[in-house]
């Protein structure tokens, strides 16, 4: 009875988010603006958990994140402008997301691989690679605008799909973390060794982790580019992605509610410093490493909000089971 | 019927010799010991046997199949449990979550089934967590179920670890120095637990020990090794007093190096 | 077509040696602490930088100082300057973490090197500044191929450096002090080896390198930007790691096979703008068959 009195309430929370998504901008309440930074601060959060799945949980070292999402925003935009009947455009959106996010994970793939066999500095120099590839690779296919970019795409991303999307990635990350296999991703993170020798089969495991992990990434992209309604190679570059680091570790390793705290504080500091100018992008660096100095965990290192883990994960035992004694 | 069978196993590093000509035939329900000084390569054979190293030379056989080529995680869900030398547990993990990763390969659902938490999940997830708790009771570690791991005391750290092999219900299970760092009394507990165990889950159990009362007290048979070979095989009570042995532990002539 | 490849060949020395002086740095740095300096690129440029002021200024004085003269006070101005850059960040922002995870000083790594970067952004701005000539302008050519003097300059002075370097860390106390704390910091400190002391000067060396490549490659391409040091930075990354990241030899080399790598990839590929992709595929496929690079020494984990 209790059990399925908080299931309704979750699912009935997850709508009433989304009709509160659809109905703000439309009565004219939120201006412009805000609706944009609205929009920003939902892909970031999209990026932070995709980012985090990888560097927090599983605890390798990516570098290279914006390379999915990059291929994401290609693909989608290409689908949209060149395949797409334009007046069906907004009924496909969703598709021609998951077109993307798909084209993003089977290069998460090629990220995985070479994960089997190295781990730490190497992987990261792997992934940072990928990153750069996957630029250069971009700015020399004319078809697609080549250095300039590609345009043409309608702006069909809006607060409410953005908030779709980040509950969908929301709801499939928690599915995932807290289960056999996100445990055994969490095992490979403490130790990787241990646990092929206690049976996880941990090279399946870091599929699955890159797959899910590029495949929002991918899906963030695509919410990108109909956003802009213009993408080009260089933001996609490796600056992209050590944003996404700094919200990773901003708001917490390990963590799902972490990475909700940590794109939304960037995302809206970015935006209160807009001001300063170029300034703005000393701040970003400067936090980061007093960051790792002075709270090299994040906001909640290894936490979870109450909220977001399964009622039954623990069998009955109900204390939050935080690292921090 | 054998259940672990190793024929003449040999293992170099960089062209060094580590393991030569290792055979060893462990059948069901034994409880046989591993011992010989430091570095005769004790745990490198353990290594083979799981497949951390492959060997160079030799073939195993477990439960009937020949392992000699398979990846780790794939020996031991066929029904190996193990533990380590230097303990090595998942330290920020909850113990119940220890416990709940050694039953990775039992679980059968899909990843499809993961993302969508349909019922079949939540079953298997319901049945895998009481079982972790049961674990945990029978190794009085229930009230650390929600303490990760790196704040347990050492003994406790021990049976977590033990826990953790035993909840696949493996058919061997091979200890890598259980008792060491612990005093006399914490090893009279472990040789009563370790008897309980073998009878509760029906183990067939490998040791490595440096500690000769638990050898003495536990092993039914026992393999010496030094540098690498095998110099006896027999008894526990019978190696003690082999002059192989007291040459391998204590130098030449029985009697200690000089200082 | 000998003469040209010949040409080509000289070009790709001289890029190879300003690679290979930068990727020391890389190469020292994670010899000793492990860590991906991802800053080193951009002290690097912050030594180009430094180097013109150096040299402006010494132009600039009353007293009409010889070609040569400005070049020596340029190369001393920015060796100097960018190892204390180097020994300050290390002390500010690496020291406070060599008991952290690994992960963390990557990351904060990253970090400054952003911070560099976009602090000379915002001081000095975006506008490419311009290096004066600090040679006579000679070139010599022969057979139909032709050196300048700065290429002969390049060439000579980076090797001059780097086997004054690899002396000094295979045939010196000093050497051997550094060796020692790369392979075990935990016991050598017992043995009365100064650690911070070595890995302050292990930074102040790899910069002063950097700072030197800095000026070498601001006469061979003299306009210099903000930005200068993520590309040229990354490139001499991959010399490091392609040469097996940790080994002194292993970074020369990669530095030259780097250099070739950027002038040949147009001889063979339609455009320049390939470069990068050849670079980083190369890196890529390298890491995968040999994670430990070209000179590198493979690790194995202890069970």
């Amino acid at each position: 009875m209790l059990r399925r009195r908080s299931q309704l309430l979750a699912w009935g929370g997850c709508l009433g988010l989304l009709v509160l998504a659809w109905i703000l901008p439309a009565s004219g309440l939120l201006n412009p603006y805000v609706q944009q930074v609205l929009m920003y601060v939902g892909i970031n959060i999209i990026l932070t958990l995709s980012l985090n799945l990888v560097n927090g949980y599983m605890g390798e070292f990516s570098v290279g994140h914006a390379g999915f999402m990059a291929i994401g925003a290609y693909i989608a935009s290409i689908l949209t402008v060149a395949v797409c009947p334009r007046f069906w455009g907004p009924w496909l959106f969703p598709f021609v997301l998951i077109g993307g996010g798909l084209g993003a994970a089977l290069a998460g793939l090629v990220v995985a691989f070479p994960s089997f066999r190295t781990r730490g500095d190497y992987l990261a120099i792997v992934t940072l690679a990928f990153n750069m590839i996957v630029k250069s690779l971009l700015e020399n296919i004319e078809l697609i605008g080549g250095p300039r970019g590609y345009l043409g795409m309608a702006r069909l991303t809006n607060v409410p799909w953005v908030v779709f999307w980040v509950l969908i990635t929301l709801i499939a990350l928690r599915n995932f973390v807290y289960s056999n296999a996100g445990r055994g991703v969490l095992a490979i993170r403490e130790d990787e060794l241990a646990a092929n020798l206690i049976g996880v089969n941990t090279r399946r495991l870091k599929i699955y982790a890159f797959l899910i992990s590029a495949f929002f990434a991918g899906i963030a992209g695509g919410l990108y580019a109909h956003l802009l309604q213009f993408i080009n190679p260089r933001s996609f570059s490796i600056l992209k992605s050590t944003d996404m680091l700094v919200m990773v570790y901003l708001g917490g390793i390990g963590s799902l509610a972490g990475s909700i705290l940590g794109a939304t504080i960037f995302t809206v500091l970015l935006e209160l410093l807009r001001p300063l100018g170029v300034w703005r992008w000393v701040v970003g660096p400067l936090m980061l490493v007093l960051l790792m100095i002075f709270q090299p965990t994040g906001i909640m290192g290894l936490r979870e909000a109450k909220i977001l883990q399964p009622r039954e994960e623990f069998g009955g035992v109900t204390r939050n089971p935080g690292t921090m004694p | 019927m054998a259940l672990l069978e190793i024929q003449e196993l040999c293992h170099n590093f960089g062209g060094l010799k580590a393991i030569s000509d290792f055979s060893l035939t462990v059948t069901a329900g034994e409880l046989v010991g591993l011992i010989g000084p430091n570095g005769a390569g004790k745990t490198t054979v353990f290594n083979l046997i799981t497949g951390v190293y492959h060997p160079d030379g030799g073939h195993l056989y477990f439960a009937g199949q020949d392992i000699t080529t398979w990846p780790s995680y794939r020996i031991m869900a066929r029904g190996m449990g193990r533990t380590f030398q230097n303990i090595r547990l998942f330290k920020d993990l909850s113990a119940l979550d220890n416990v709940r990763v050694g039953a990775f390969a039992q679980c059968s659902y899909s990843l499809r089934q993961t993302l969508f938490r349909t019922p079949g999940f939540k079953r298997q997830e319901a049945q895998m967590t009481d079982r972790a708790h049961q674990l945990l009771a029978r190794f009085k570690l229930s009230r650390y179920a929600l303490t990760p791991a790196r704040h347990l005391p050492y003994g406790e750290q021990r049976r977590l670890e033990i826990a953790r092999a035993l909840i696949s219900n493996p058919k061997l299970l091979l200890l890598d120095e259980p008792a060491a760092g612990m005093n006399q009394a914490e090893i009279g507990v472990l040789i009563t637990l370790l008897r309980e165990l073998r009878q509760e889950f029906d183990l067939t159990i490998l040791l490595i020990e440096h500690h000769m009362g638990v050898v003495m007290d536990l092993c039914q048979r026992v393999q010496v090794l030094d540098f690498g070979e095998t110099i006896f095989t027999g008894s526990p009570l019978e190696a003690q007093h082999h002059p192989a042995v007291l040459e391998a532990y204590l130098g030449k002539d029985g009697e200690p190096d000089e200082i | 077509m000998l003469a040209l490849s010949i040409q080509y060949l000289l070009n790709a020395l001289q890029l190879g040696s300003v690679y290979a002086l930068i990727a020391l740095g890389y190469t020292m740095v994670y010899g000793i602490l492990t860590l991906i300096n991802f800053a080193h690129g951009d002290i690097f440029m912050v030594g180009s930088y430094l180097a013109l002021w150096g040299a402006l200024f010494l132009l600039g004085s009353q007293v009409k100082l010889p070609l040569a003269l400005v070049f020596i006070g340029a190369l001393l101005f920015s060796m100097t300057l960018t190892a204390l850059l180097g020994v300050l960040i290390e002390r500010l922002a690496y020291r406070p973490l060599r008991q952290a995870p690994r992960v963390s000083a990557v990351i904060t790594a990253l970090g400054v090197g952003l911070f560099l970067e976009n602090f000379t952004l915002a001081t000095i701005g975006p506008q490419p500044q311009h290096v004066p000539p600090l040679t006579p302008g000679y070139s010599f050519t022969f057979l139909g191929v032709t050196c300048s003097d700065v290429q002969l300059l390049i060439i000579v002075l980076s090797l001059m450096l780097m086997v004054l370097l690899d002396w000094l860390v295979g045939y010196t106390m000093t050497g051997m002090a550094l060796r020692a704390i790369s392979y075990n910091r935990t016991i050598v400190p017992l043995m009365g080896v100064p650690v911070n002391r070595m890995i302050s000067l292990t930074f102040a060396i790899g910069s002063a390198i950097a700072g030197a490549g800095g000026l070498l490659y601001g006469l061979a391409y003299p306009v210099l930007d903000p930005y200068m040091g993520v590309r040229i930075g990354w490139w001499a990354f991959i010399a490091a790691v392609v040469g097996g990241i940790g080994n002194i030899r292993g970074a020369m080399l990669g530095g030259y096979i780097l250099g070739a790598v950027e002038i040949f990839t147009p001889v063979f590929l339609p455009a320049s703008t390939y470069r990068d992709f050849v670079a980083f595929s190369l890196l890529l496929i390298l890491l995968i068959f040999r994670p430990t690079g070209l000179l590198g020494r493979p690790t194995f984990e202890r069970v």
